[in-house]
């Protein structure tokens, strides 16, 4: 059971830290306190799923060692989440994409038949709807504003789209999740995704590209470059001073 | 409940949330409950926000101030319900206000691109303000704007 929560955990974790890479860099002071903002939910959220992942493995892993110190191909994270921060228009629409995801996903997991991951859950679900209205209005105010923002939402549709197919897959782990009623099944988030995307792509003027092949991986270890990169960062500290504390 | 329940509840009660201090634990409804356990006393406290980094420095400050008065005590995080701002009590609305924090309005839950709900401004009372940003200095505060008398304040978001 881990392994499936793992998953989530890891998705949570790693889209924080991307978001907590705008701090001081966003381009106006109220994005620069929400997008920490949301890091701080995403990566709250992270540490009660490691911190339950590890108590359910039973080989004393604490949110520590799980966050810093595993490798790569030991992050199962979807591919979405570690995708470049790129413009704020990409950094908006992985957001929007991961949100639509994980709303319906948390609310349905309320109903967990593991206690831990329902509380979880409950608190998750209200804050991620904060998350899509975020992401939601930006996507629509940048897709229907000037020539030069609506090029960027176009361009960042047609870089991330491809990512969004592996969100609705489950992996071995999740699947046995699923089955037990620990979590949600992941496909059948998928009716609301469309339909929360549609609402804001009508709006903002944007359409989804038919793609012929979604990126998958993740879920097994396959990533892209780009997650090398964050965890050195992320992980550089921790793995400097073993044990430390502060 | 106890007497060793009793005092404990009424020490952790009076505990000031870090951040906002003119509010204490009791008013935002995060204590849940107070039981003993074999001359120890368990303190259920609920987190606010996910990842607010005030959770810790609360268990904290109530496990000080429980050792302060000489109980023995454990502190245990609780989850399930989730905390909600409507579990915010009456004179802890009044004390937020008071403070010049706009406290969260009935209804005014994030429903997805809805209207946004009216704000009194905690200065002039006024409803003729806007939000600037959904997120504020803290997780539970959204930054908004009185256009009556011109006061930037803080509202404390519906959860």
């Amino acid at each position: 059971m881990h392994a499936a929560l793992l998953e989530i955990a890891d998705d949570c974790l790693v889209l924080g830290h991307r978001l907590s890479e705008w701090c001081g860099h966003a381009p106006m002071l109220e994005e620069d306190l929400a997008l920490p903002n949301m890091a701080l939910d995403l990566i709250g959220t992270a540490r009660g799923l490691y911190e339950h992942a590890g108590a359910l493995e039973g080989k004393g892993r604490g949110e520590n060692e799980l966050a810093y110190f595993r490798g790569e191909r030991e992050f199962v994270n979807c591919l979405l989440v570690e995708r470049p921060n790129g413009d704020f228009a990409q950094t908006m629409l992985r957001q929007l994409y991961f949100a639509a995801f994980m709303e319906p996903y948390w609310r349905a997991a309320t109903a967990s038949a593991d206690p831990v991951v329902a509380g979880i859950a409950g608190k998750a679900v209200k804050e991620v709807a904060y998350h899509i209205r975020h992401a939601g209005e930006w996507v629509i105010r940048l897709g229907d504003g000037t020539g030069e923002s609506a090029r960027r939402m176009r361009a960042a549709v047609a870089a991330l789209h491809r990512y969004t197919g592996e969100l609705f897959e489950s992996s071995p782990a999740a699947g046995a999740a699923e089955a037990a009623g620990v979590l949600p099944k992941r496909a059948e988030c998928r009716g609301e995704w469309d339909r929360v995307i549609g609402m804001v792509f009508a709006e903002a003027g944007l359409e989804a590209p038919a793609v012929s092949h979604m990126q998958t991986g993740g879920r097994q270890g396959i990533h892209g470059e780009a997650l090398g990169h964050l965890l050195a960062e992320m992980q550089s500290l921790a793995r400097a001073h073993p044990g430390a504390e502060w | 409940m106890s007497d060793l329940a009793r005092r404990a509840w009424a020490v952790a009660a009076a505990v000031p949330d870090p951040e906002i201090p003119v509010v204490t634990l009791e008013d935002l409804g995060i204590l849940r409950g107070v039981e003993e356990e074999g001359g120890t006393a368990v303190v259920r406290l609920s987190p606010t926000y996910s990842g607010c980094p005030a959770t810790a420095a609360i268990e904290l400050s109530v496990a000080e101030a429980l050792a302060g008065a000489g109980i023995a005590a454990r502190i245990e995080r609780v989850l399930t319900p989730a905390w909600t701002t409507d579990w915010i009590t009456a004179e802890g609305r009044e004390k937020l206000r008071a403070y010049g924090i706009a406290p969260p309005v009935a209804g005014g839950k994030a429903s997805l691109f809805g209207e946004g709900p009216d704000v009194p401004c905690p200065r002039c009372g006024s409803v003729a303000t806007e939000r600037v940003s959904e997120f504020g200095s803290t997780p539970c505060k959204a930054h908004w704007r009185c256009t009556a008398c011109g006061e930037p304040f803080d509202y404390f978001k519906c959860i």
